[in-house]
């Protein structure tokens, strides 16, 4: 038991010194294709789930523009309305389960969670892989899915219509069912590293905000994901079997089906954007070189989030059919999410004020986000609203509140957090001047397209639709433009970060003077990410004490001590 | 003003409407005014504090109870304000007064019957008097899909389900028509799955319901009771009069013109396969028309309709 | 935990400090996923509530085509099944090796004498007819939703009966790896993990149990 005795130990630690130009690193401290299929390193596996990501954004991105173009004339102009349908449901099923939802919690969660809390990986680093696989398979599923007979039924699979619809429904079901664990095992992970693995002296009250976010994002992974892989299951054997569950032909009830469905794709709404806060929160206090206001105000509204989201599904469904009662519960319930966000908002806000504001890329998307996500913060608060959400529910207005919420938030998070990270990620620099060109155009391009639909959806455009009456066309055009320029926006990001990928400049550990771990090793990282064990002293944000005061630790790594006890130990100067 | 409002919504022509419009407003300028704040302190912050010397330092501020008392307490009683007002209004939308007229509603893919007290069904419109609350029972056709009735100009909006009953009421402010259109996806014929809703004067509609119950469909021509089974049948729905494809195959030009099927078989569209591919949609499937065609029309449809259906095809030469 | 203060460096892997820590991650981690087993079939639990409390005489109705005496003997089978697998863990922590050897076979032995009860009770309801959903004939129920509730039965007790194949699954790996000499009392994490998972599953059946076969 000597060990757990260890708590109040002092510890020999001293000043370490960065390697700006390590010659072993991660990426190349083992070589070949097996050393990165078989990896079980948090920051390779961050790394593939980042390039079937952008895979699958790039994928889902073209079906959205081809979708446009469709959209151009009221009538048919490239394809028929079954063509149509399949490729909207495939925009959304790829956009919500292949993108967004692994985007920033197991890209770049993966990479940078275990660094965060001074861990050489994460808890399970084989689950780890085995989650990548799992992803993969289901992944798989999906494309076959594709190949065969590609599904129309919308990425939310309502019945009856899922179970009577001749399209491979089973094959892309099945492909989430099996992503779903993928899910779970991830943020399972995430738990158990966030409690196990913190360095010493690295308490709760230190933990960047990037992995408070992520704690609870892995909270409604583990809570609600359980539900989503039952309902599909139920939705397969209604197909398989005639189980009749949800099938309103054998005595069963659709708008159970909504229920079950939104029971887990509300608080996926969650674990989409709250990550996304996490990286916000990251980013506005090092390029305003400031001290985030409120610290324990935005970590405990993630949580909030996550608890009060898990009890506002039914506000999808304010018109299906659902219990009078049921709706107005839920809608009161819901505008109980928009508090914290509120809240979070605003403390970002005065983390700006008095700092030193450092205008360069991921920082300009971190503005652009807090303009794009108060919009659609504030038009769900309409669609919260029962009697203006009988109005606008199914309309564009719900299309272009949620591409405000998951693109104007999630998308411009991740945006600024591969910005971020990258040289950490690479150790190379990008263009700062192409990167602010392209922030400019997708800002520019991702209001053109989206605000037209907040008008045409208030005015009664009805989503999901092939053909459209004449009035809606010149917003429908409007929109149809922008997204050529949101598109423009990528294909400048992908050439200048491929540019960089290859000729960019040498990247230094700590390019942009953060406090947090993840910076206090050479970039790119070390094998085993650190070579000393951190200890911590400092919070994550004290921006007014010397980046060398955050880079104390012991020699070795065979030191035996715990989880994030208080440390009580003299500093020796290095 | 009211052009600003037009622009943002479509006329407000039920009697609840207006209030739904006012909370749509006061949500729209609250907001507005929050972005605005915003936006405002954000481009203020990067300007006045932005970054002059790699030197700079920063103030440690890390709260101030005053400040977070307020961003949580005002939001809180503005959106305490905005439920109940919209619970309000929710209230009015789903309690039709007593005396409200009743209209059946059936929904199915794709198109849509009306049914009055006494009797008369007609298709894909909704013939109302103004000035009158008009309760709708609604259903979607059993072993159909779900559909969602919505009037854009109304405020209303409402899910159609097999084997359930949902209820919806309105009462229209003046006489015009106004279009409706299906927001519950429901396959390939879901955008055109729309119609309109004539609201008339009551002299007006008492006359239209009386012409329409007074009708003797025995006694017209075969190729006119096709015209009009056309349309009650749901066929406009995915089949059009004018050469245009929807989600089936155009009606005109079709007698004994050339098929081509999916079996890679090919037949001329004599009485015969006109008879047959409405009876048994699935026996043989055209080329580039995805197979979704009901296939109980067999049943429900008389023995005239059917050959009324025939006939009128033969007619659009 | 006793078994972690002496060190078994080999078991150590190399993030983690020392088998101390490892051992309560795993348990953390073990924990964190019976709760998603819990919410698993909790969907299924829900769905059971809102047809009982839509249709409450169906479910008395078709409660009594099922044979409680079956049920009743697959509820004691498990249960002692249970105890099994603990005294297992115990074996392990008195380093016994043999009698964690025969405490899993006798675990594995009971969870095959469930599989085979529930297989006698299947087939006796596919043969009058009483299966799921839409393949439903039997007319014995004079109730329009009864195929619903057989729905539920099978996914339920379905579900539950993969979990017992998992389970068995699970501990014929032990079973090798007991053999090999891989358990002692300074590790048998896998041992107690899986006596955890076994745990879950036979309580998941204690409230299947009365929920199907006592309603009356």
């Amino acid at each position: 038991m000597e060990q757990a005795s260890l708590n109040a130990k002092k510890l020999k630690v001293r000043y370490f010194d960065i390697d700006e130009n390590p010659s072993e690193h991660y990426l190349n401290a083992e070589k070949g294709l097996k050393s990165w299929l078989l990896t079980v390193d948090h920051k390779r596996i961050g790394l593939m789930y980042l390039a079937s990501v952008i895979l699958f954004f790039f994928v889902g991105g073209v079906l959205a523009v081809v979708l446009r173009t469709e959209l151009f004339t009221p009538t048919e102009n490239l394809m028929n309305a079954d063509t149509y349908n399949r490729i909207f449901t495939l925009h959304g099923a790829i956009m919500v389960f292949l993108f967004i939802i692994p985007s920033i919690p197991a890209a770049l969660g993966n990479f940078l969670l275990p660094m965060m809390l001074g861990a050489k990986d994460v808890a399970f680093p084989r689950l780890n892989l085995a989650s990548f696989y799992i992803y993969s398979v289901g992944a798989i599923f999906a494309l076959i899915s594709l190949a065969v007979n590609p599904i129309d039924t919308g990425w939310t699979f309502y019945t009856p219509y899922s179970i009577q619809t001749g399209s491979a429904v089973i094959l892309i079901t099945l492909g989430v069912f099996i992503m779903g664990f993928s899910s779970i095992l991830t943020g399972m992970n995430f738990i158990v590293t966030i409690h196990k693995l913190r360095a010493p002296g690295l308490t709760w009250g230190k933990l960047p905000l990037f992995i408070w976010a992520m704690y609870a994002t892995s909270i409604i992974q583990v809570l609600a994901t359980p539900v989503l892989a039952i309902t599909l299951g139920l939705l397969i054997m209604e197909r398989f079997l005639g189980i009749g569950i949800f099938d309103p032909a054998l005595g069963g009830d659709p708008v159970l089906y909504q229920h079950f469905f939104w029971f887990y794709s509300h608080p996926a709404v969650y674990i989409m954007i709250v990550p996304a806060f996490g990286v916000i929160s990251e980013v506005i206090s090092t390029f305003s070189r400031k001290t985030i206001f409120g610290y324990w105000a935005i970590a405990m509204s993630s949580l909030a989030i996550a608890f009060i989201g898990s009890l506002v599904w039914g506000h999808h469904m304010f018109v299906s059919g659902q219990s009078e009662l049921s709706t107005v519960v839920f809608s009161f319930l819901t505008f109980f999410v928009g508090i914290p966000t509120g809240i979070k908002i605003f403390n970002w806000l005065a983390t700006m004020y008095k700092g030193s504001i450092d205008m360069k890329t991921p920082m300009l998307y971190a503005m652009i986000f807090l303009f794009l996500f108060t919009i659609g913060g504030v038009t769900g608060i309409m669609l919260g609203a029962i009697s203006v959400n009988v109005h606008l529910h199914d309309t564009y207005y719900v299309v272009a509140h949620f591409h405000y919420v998951m693109m104007g938030g999630t998308v411009m998070a991740f945006l600024a957090g591969i910005h971020f990270w990258w040289p950490k990620m690479t150790g190379k620099m990008y263009s700062e001047f192409w990167g602010r060109i392209a922030a400019v155009i997708i800002f520019i391009g991702f209001n053109v397209t989206f605000l037209p639909q907040f008008i045409m959806g208030s005015q009664g455009m009805p989503r999901r639709y092939f053909n459209y009456i004449e009035q809606f066309q010149s917003m429908h055009q409007l929109s149809t433009i922008g997204s050529y320029l949101l598109g423009i926006g990528f294909l400048i990001i992908g050439a200048y970060l491929l540019h960089s990928l290859f000729r960019g400049e040498k990247a230094s550990s700590n390019p942009f003077g953060s406090r947090t771990l993840d910076w206090m090793t050479s970039s790119p990282p070390a094998h085993h990410n650190f070579n000393y064990t951190p200890v911590v002293y400092n919070g994550p944000y004290d921006f007014h004490k010397p980046i060398a005061d955050f880079t104390i630790g012991i020699a070795g790594s065979d030191e035996h001590h715990g989880h994030g006890e208080t440390v009580k130990a003299d500093k020796a100067e290095a | 003003m009211e052009y600003l409002t037009n622009f943002f919504l479509p006329s407000a022509e039920s009697t609840y409407a207006t209030q739904v419009d006012a909370l749509f407003h006061f949500i729209n300028i609250v907001s507005l005014i929050l972005l605005v704040g915003i936006t405002f302190a954000i481009v203020y912050f990067s300007i006045k504090y932005r970054r002059k010397s790699q030197e700079d330092t920063t103030p440690v501020i890390t709260h101030n109870t005053t400040l977070e008392v307020t961003w949580t307490v005002i939001p809180l009683i503005l959106i305490l304000i905005v439920f109940g007002w919209g619970f309000k209004d929710f209230v009015e939308m789903r309690t039709p007064p007593g005396d409200a007229y009743e209209v059946h509603v059936t929904a199915y893919s794709f198109g849509w019957d009306f049914e009055y007290p006494n009797g008369v069904v007609s298709a894909n419109t909704l013939y109302v008097p103004e000035q009158t609350p008009i309760r709708l029972l609604m259903r979607a056709r059993e072993n159909d899909v779900l559909h969602s009735f919505f009037v854009p100009q109304f405020r209303l909006k409402q899910d159609l389900i097999p084997n359930r009953v949902t209820t919806a009421w309105f009462e229209a402010k003046r006489t015009g028509e106004f279009v409706y259109f299906c927001t519950e996806y429901c396959g390939a014929g879901h955008s055109i799955m729309n119609g309109l809703v004539k609201v008339l004067s009551q002299e007006d509609f008492d006359a239209w319901l009386e012409e329409e119950a007074g009708r003797d469909l025995d006694a017209l021509p075969l190729a006119e009771l096709g015209r009009i089974t056309f349309t009650s049948a749901g066929c406009a729905g995915c089949h059009s009069l004018d050469g245009s494809s929807r989600v089936g195959p155009t009606f005109q030009g079709l007698y004994m013109a050339e098929r081509q099927f999916t079996d890679g078989t090919s037949r001329i569209a004599d009485e015969e396969y006109l008879l047959e591919s409405i009876i048994y949609p699935q026996r043989q499937i055209n080329v580039g028309y995805p197979n979704n065609m009901p296939t109980f029309y067999g049943d429900t449809l008389s023995e005239r309709e059917l050959a009324g259906l025939v006939e009128f095809i033969k007619e659009l030469q | 935990m006793a078994q972690a203060s002496s060190i078994n460096k080999s078991r150590v892997q190399h993030h983690f400090m020392n088998a101390e820590q490892q051992f309560s991650s795993s348990k953390l981690g073990m924990w964190l996923f019976l709760f998603t087993e819990i919410m698993f079939f909790g969907g299924l639990f829900v769905a059971y509530i809102i047809y009982r409390s839509w249709n409450p005489e169906l479910f008395t109705m078709a409660a009594t085509q099922l044979d409680t005496m079956l049920g009743a003997v697959n509820t004691v089978v498990l249960i002692g099944s249970s105890l099994t697998i603990a005294l297992a863990i115990r074996s392990a922590q008195l380093n016994d090796t043999k009698k964690i050897f025969y405490y899993l076979l006798s675990t594995i032995a009971l969870a095959t004498v469930f599989l085979v009860i529930k297989y006698f009770e299947y087939t006796a309801k596919f043969d009058v007819g009483i299966l799921p959903g839409a393949m439903y004939t039997f007319e014995g129920i004079d109730h329009p939703k009864a195929n619903i509730f057989f729905s539920i039965y099978y996914m339920m007790t379905g579900l539950h009966g993969l979990h017992v194949l998992i389970g068995i699954g699970l501990m014929l790996w032990l079973l090798v790896r007991v053999k090999a000499g891989d358990y002692s009392s300074e590790y048998y994490t896998p041992v107690e993990m899986t006596g955890l998972y076994w745990h879950i599953v036979d309580i998941i059946w204690i409230f299947l149990f009365p929920l199907m076969y006592l309603i009356d």
